[in-house]
């Protein structure tokens, strides 16, 4: 069957208990439909990026499921309805990832591994206002890369 | 004599994502995803950062949809 991520936000203001009742719930409307919810992560009360209806923090939590879309489509519905979640979002995955997921596993510095040494990201980069305008680098130092190629 | 193609610099580097050990690009890495986008919360343009079309595409729709559930900032002043 297809594989979806759910993420949700619920509103600041329920208790943990109730976040959780909400996560059992759509995992029973999931089970319910013949899917299941094969991992489920609660990544706790989380700084939002921007305010959304006046909230500024908020209990996220994702769900693998392994289900038909009937199922996803019915658990969304009452999504909708439900007034204490803020927002969610459902996508459908090639595979569904069994570790943890890039939120809670542990927060791995990508400076020191090879795939941030190829760019020093800060060091040519200027401020966005400069960027259209003199399009980033300085002609000089082109020359001499290209010199240096020959 | 001025270079004419000013992307020139980049594009001699390899796309930092297509290594074999890149990590995978996921709308919940967001360590990984903020490295792509600008201090004012815009996606870099792949001539700066020398990122492949491929996964430019995939980078532009994680970050889409980080900022979608308040992982990342739309705008960020």
């Amino acid at each position: 069957m297809p594989f979806y991520e759910c993420v949700f936000i619920t509103r600041q203001d329920i208790p943990a208990n109730e976040v959780d009742k909400l996560a059992d719930n759509f995992a029973d409307i999931i089970s319910a439909e013949g899917g299941k919810v094969t991992k489920r992560e609660n990544w706790g009360l989380r700084q939002l990026a921007y305010r959304i209806q006046k909230n500024r923090k908020g209990h996220y939590v994702l769900l693998n499921i392994d289900a038909p879309s009937s199922a996803v489509k019915e658990m969304e519905r009452q999504m909708r309805i439900n007034e204490n979640l803020l927002r969610f979002m459902t996508v459908k995955v090639e595979a569904l990832e069994e570790g943890p997921s890039a939120m809670m596993a542990k927060p791995r510095d990508y400076k020191e591994d090879d795939a941030s040494e190829s760019f020093d990201f800060d060091a040519g980069f200027h401020s966005e206002d400069t960027l259209e305008m003199e399009n980033i680098e300085p002609v000089e130092n082109i020359e001499s890369e290209e010199n240096n190629d020959k | 004599m001025i270079s004419s193609s000013r992307s020139f610099s980049s594009h001699r580097k390899g796309c930092p994502l297509s290594s074999k050990n890149a990590p995978a690009i996921d709308y919940k890495n967001i360590k990984l995803l903020s490295r792509f986008i600008s201090e004012h919360g815009k996606i870099i343009p792949s001539r700066i950062t020398s990122v492949s079309a491929k996964k430019q595409r995939e980078l532009a729709t994680a970050i889409k949809r980080a900022r979608y559930i308040a992982l990342l900032p739309y705008v960020e002043d």
